[in-house]
């Protein structure tokens, strides 16, 4: 290879491929976190969810992905062409584009950017534009005013959202993912519950900030029947899709790098050995989990109907299997490849966990409307971030001046975060006159 | 909107109280202030939206024209008629059994309560009664039948509110229901129930049981999806205070069932004036004081409680005998008139039936709760948000094949 | 490298001249907004291109995340068919072009004169890649009155936006 590439494009070689491969997969990822997300509301909901496009609907996302790309592509007469086709571009290319500064593993990350959290906040905050614009762009009311609540909403939650991160930057004293995933590693414990406000806050923020429910009020169907996307269909609407999925995977990768250890693995500073070898015990959870997986889809084969589904179920085994082998294979290479592939098994576990906490909270809570979503945004998260950021602060100077232990010092500010919690909650309560009072 | 040649086919639901001008225009009609949108270069606009016909939570093809300052509703206009099949005028060609299954199709998520209703009224005008058996089994059903109808709305009230989970719950039991009154009678939806003088069929082998079993596991089932909604802080935050009637405004504008007894007022015709064989039963009427949506919840969960009791007592101790009144196989009331209403499960059900002693009705007149309930809406939007407009509608549970007969 | 450098500077000027062009005379103001946002992220881009990463960050997160969404949330809300309808230009173009001709005289004056004074270090590639810290230290230690004047008066026309809207409102 080092023949074939002249030496000034080398360093650019590998991020290239990574970005090649990102591009590639993440909408067949998006298409299958779709049926992930019909499977579990199935679940939730007592029924089954689709079933009918490969076995248990394995192929239901390609199916979907076919149809969205054949259907008709209308432009409202009255819309603003333009504007109307970069919208949903725009949308997209921001999600897209922030991959790169996201470490999937210590290996897996087309650049370190010494401010790379900062480059991922602000890049997928430019996504907005795609859904201002696109619901200006349709020249439909409904739409209008999603993009509208759209963008109160980002910009009210992001403020929050961003705060709860500070709390880490102040523990981790660094914007690189990698150094903050070291620094988990260092100080033995995940951020998530060492700064547990800080994760709440995160984890409301980034609902909001991804339009999902309870805060899904841009494209609130019962009221705005689509919100901004109403008027587009297709692949521009599956554009939009792919951008909202996209940053679904964003947000819980941060998160996942910032509060949950990144790819450290549980149990990260535990290092007992299989006696006679030099593998952790630890380590050969990943290979054992899909092989369970491999050996259900097994047993689950022979069950299925239809000839071509067994076929698929078999497919589904062997693909586990292989990953099996891949992440067993690892355990005997050198330390830096299989940290590599086991940190990416380990951090997209962390991100699937994350997604599924998403998914339960959508199929549990009712919608906010907007006034209280306003009003938990800016009267209860963001005093919440403002004093866990100053408790975190003072946590700091605890250490520093008593030599308390990480952890230590961070309980009583940790505490004292609660009991403002609980106050800004009470504060809170559903307030019923917020009608009457504007009726009059 | 409404020509002249057709008379306002778009009829509104009125807004009563001064406010407004309403479809008896039959030029131009305008919610109030409508006209004086005011549009500077640099003001932000007030926007008319456009609700419907075909929009998600409209429960069918209601249109309602929302004057909107920012997402504040400053005005509002409903438009009914699109799924107007003129039900009352077909009666008139009709002999009175031919007409029963028409019924059926205007509140059509309780068409057991809408026959029922007919049916008494065309036994009064006979001046006759269903014997004690069939009075019991009707009971029986309707009461199945409110609980079906108060599943139905719980589910997609939720579901308007944004609950994904609750609709999924409320069908499933639903469904015992459905699978009940199919075991019966053969349908499952527009059943056609009841006859004029009783019942066609008996019940089938094994209809106590079932609806023992029902109810039953129906206690348990109703506790989980309170378990979903009752206390849950944003349920309770989109719901209290929201869409507030009170009393004397519900009394009004005419309005009846859950929505008139969550205003505090404890008026259902089931005690005020028994029919089938209610005064038989014991059971509460539950009220509430505030009137808004969330009392109208409570109200409306309480009654599934309440019904099931009654289901409960009366299956206990069917009646045996005959189910059928003696009455012709061709039906010729006497010449006269009959007011005769119901407590179905939206509200007050009546039916107003002229005879001129053939076998045909002269006149049939329908009184649904559902539009006279309607008419409240606006009372009720006004100030609120759009998210709400959404929550009133589906807290006064309409049903638009009832709204426009 | 430096000719990639090169390439990818006056991609982001011309962009950003361009875009900034458009932006002035474009009729529709939401197009307009689009293309003041074109402007501001390839000066984004610029301050990439010379290292400074930081700026880079905070030209996105600030003026095109934060300031523009406003601007654009509030542009949406105006009457777009009364502002195509308007003239674009009105009697005073004139002083203005004057006053624009006489400001780029003073400028080209000033860079003129100091044209020797001022002499800017080769572009650094070698810049410590600790710059987030280097502007955080120049903020909060050096600069630090001016720093926080500029908060206080930031605070100040917030107090003040907020009161004026309350006012209106109530």
């Amino acid at each position: 290879m080092g023949h074939l590439i002249p030496p000034s494009i080398m360093p650019f070689v590998l991020p290239v491929l990574y970005a090649v491969v990102i591009v590639a997969v993440l909408p067949l990822l998006a298409g299958y976190i779709v049926l992930m997300e019909r499977k579990v509301m199935a679940d939730m909901q007592a029924r089954l969810g689709p079933m009918r496009v490969g076995p248990h609907g394995l192929l239901q996302p390609i199916a979907d992905a076919v149809k969205l790309l054949l259907k008709e592509d209308i432009i409202p007469d009255k819309a603003d062409r333009l504007m109307f086709w970069f919208a949903p571009l725009v949308s997209v290319t921001m999600a897209l584009l922030a991959y790169s500064a996201l470490a999937i593993g210590p290996a897996f990350q087309i650049a370190d950017l010494n401010i790379g959290l900062l480059f991922i906040l602000a890049i997928s905050s430019l996504g907005i534009y795609g859904i201002v614009l696109g619901g200006w762009a349709s020249n439909s009311h409904y739409s209008l005013l999603g993009a509208l609540r759209s963008a109160a909403q980002l910009v009210s939650y992001e403020t929050a959202a961003g705060l709860g991160l500070i709390s880490v930057l102040l523990l981790a004293g660094s914007l690189s993912m990698k150094d903050i995933v070291q620094a988990q590693l260092d100080q033995g414990v995940w951020f998530g519950f060492s700064v547990p406000f800080g994760f709440f806050i995160y984890l409301v923020g980034s609902i909001a900030e991804t339009n999902r429910a309870p805060f899904d009020l841009p494209e609130a169907e019962s009221e705005l029947v689509a919100g901004y996307m109403t008027e587009y269909s297709g692949f521009r609407w599956s554009l939009y899709f792919l951008a909202e999925y996209a940053n679904m995977i964003i947000v819980a990768g941060i998160a996942t790098t910032l509060f949950l250890g990144g790819w450290l693995r549980p149990g990260a500073r535990y290092h007992e050995h299989i006696p006679g070898t030099g593998i952790e015990w630890l380590d050969a959870l990943p290979a054992l989990l899909t092989l369970g997986v491999a050996l259900y889809s097994l047993k689950l084969a022979p069950t299925q109907p239809v000839k071509i589904q067994k076929i698929v179920m078999v497919l589904v085994a062997v693909l586990c299997l292989g990953v099996a082998c891949v992440l067993a294979g690892a355990l005997f290479a050198p330390p830096a490849v299989m940290q590599g592939i086991h940190g990416a098994f380990w951090f997209m576990a962390k991100v699937f966990a994350y997604i599924y906490a998403f998914l339960w909270i959508r199929f549990t809570f009712p919608r906010y409307r907007f006034d209280q979503l306003m009003r938990l945004g800016w009267r209860f998260l963001i005093p919440l971030a403002l004093v866990n950021v100053i408790g975190v602060g003072v946590a700091i100077v605890l250490r520093q001046q008593f030599a308390w232990g990480p952890i230590v010092s961070l309980i009583p500010t940790t505490l004292a975060t609660l009991g403002v919690a609980m106050l800004l909650a009470k504060d809170d309560a559903p307030v019923a006159e917020a009608q009457t009072a504007a009726g009059e | 909107m409404g020509s002249g040649k057709f008379g306002n086919r778009e009829r509104a639901v009125a807004p009563q109280d001064g406010y407004g001008r309403m479809s008896d225009e039959r030029t131009t009609k305008t919610i109030s202030g409508m006209d004086s949108v005011n549009t500077t270069v640099l003001g932000a606009d007030e926007i008319i939206l456009n609700m419907g016909p075909q929009h998600p939570s409209t429960h069918g093809v209601l249109r309602v024209k929302l004057k909107l300052d920012g997402e504040r509703v400053a005005g509002s206009e409903c438009i009914i008629g699109y799924l107007h099949r003129g039900v009352e005028k077909i009666a008139e060609h009709r002999s009175y059994q031919q007409f029963a299954p028409y019924v059926d199709r205007m509140d059509y998520v309780a068409a057991v309560s809408n026959g029922l209703g007919y049916c008494e009224a065309v036994e009064k005008l006979l001046g006759t009664e269903a014997p004690p058996r069939a009075r019991v089994v009707r009971t029986i059903l309707t009461e199945l039948q409110r609980i079906a109808s108060h599943l139905l709305w719980l589910g997609t009230h939720a579901l308007d509110i944004g609950a994904l989970t609750p609709v999924f719950y409320c069908f499933r039991e639903r469904e015992e229901i459905l699978k009940i009154f199919e075991k019966y009678c053969g349908a499952r939806l527009t059943t056609h129930a009841f006859r004029i003088g009783g019942l066609q069929y008996e019940t089938y082998d094994g209809f106590e049981e079932d609806t023992k079993r029902f109810c039953n596991d129906f206690a348990h089932k109703i506790d989980e999806y309170e378990t979903l909604l009752t206390e849950n802080r944003i349920w309770v935050g989109r719901t209290k205070g929201v869409g507030i009637l009170n009393a004397a405004d519900a009394i009004a504008l005419g309005v009846t069932g859950p929505v008139l007894r969550a205003s505090g007022v404890k008026w259902d015709l089931r005690r005020a004036q028994p029919y089938a064989a209610y005064d038989q039963y014991e059971f509460d009427i539950p009220t509430r004081e505030t009137g808004d949506t969330y009392d109208r919840y409570v109200v409306r969960m309480e009654e599934m409680r309440q019904s099931r009791r009654i289901c409960l007592q009366a299956v206990e101790n069917i009646p045996t005998g005959p189910i059928m009144a003696r009455i012709g196989k061709v039906l010729k009331p006497p010449p006269g008139e009959v007011y005769h209403s119901i407590e179905a499960p939206k509200g007050e059900l009546g039916y107003y039936i002229v005879s001129d002693g053939t076998t045909q009705p002269y006149r049939v007149r329908v009184r649904p709760p559902s539009f006279i309930n309607l008419q409240a809406f606006d009372k009720m939007a006004k100030g609120a948000l759009i998210a709400d407009v959404v929550a009133i509608i589906g807290t006064i549970d309409i049903v638009l094949g009832e709204v426009d007969r | 490298m430096q000719t990639l450098n090169q390439a990818l500077f006056i991609f982001f000027a011309v962009l950003a001249v361009a875009s900034a062009i458009l932006m002035v005379t474009r009729r529709n103001i939401v197009h307009g907004a689009v293309f003041l946002i074109t402007t501001l992220l390839s000066t984004a881009g610029i301050f990439l291109l010379l290292q400074a990463e930081f700026l880079f960050i905070v030209q996105v997160i600030l003026y095109v995340g934060g300031i523009m969404v406003l601007f654009v949330f509030v542009i949406m809300l105006v009457n777009l068919d009364v502002s195509m309808r308007q003239v674009q230009f009105n009697r005073q173009w004139f002083v203005a072009g004057a006053l624009a001709l006489v400001l780029a005289g003073q400028f080209l004056f000033a860079i003129w004169v100091g044209r020797g004074a001022l002499r800017l270090p080769a572009m650094a590639s070698e810049i410590s890649p600790k710059n987030t810290e280097a502007v955080a230290d120049a903020l909060f230690s050096h600069y630090m009155l001016p720093f926080e004047i500029a908060s206080i008066l930031l605070l100040v026309a917030m107090i003040g936006a907020v009161v004026m809207a309350k006012r209106r409102a109530g």
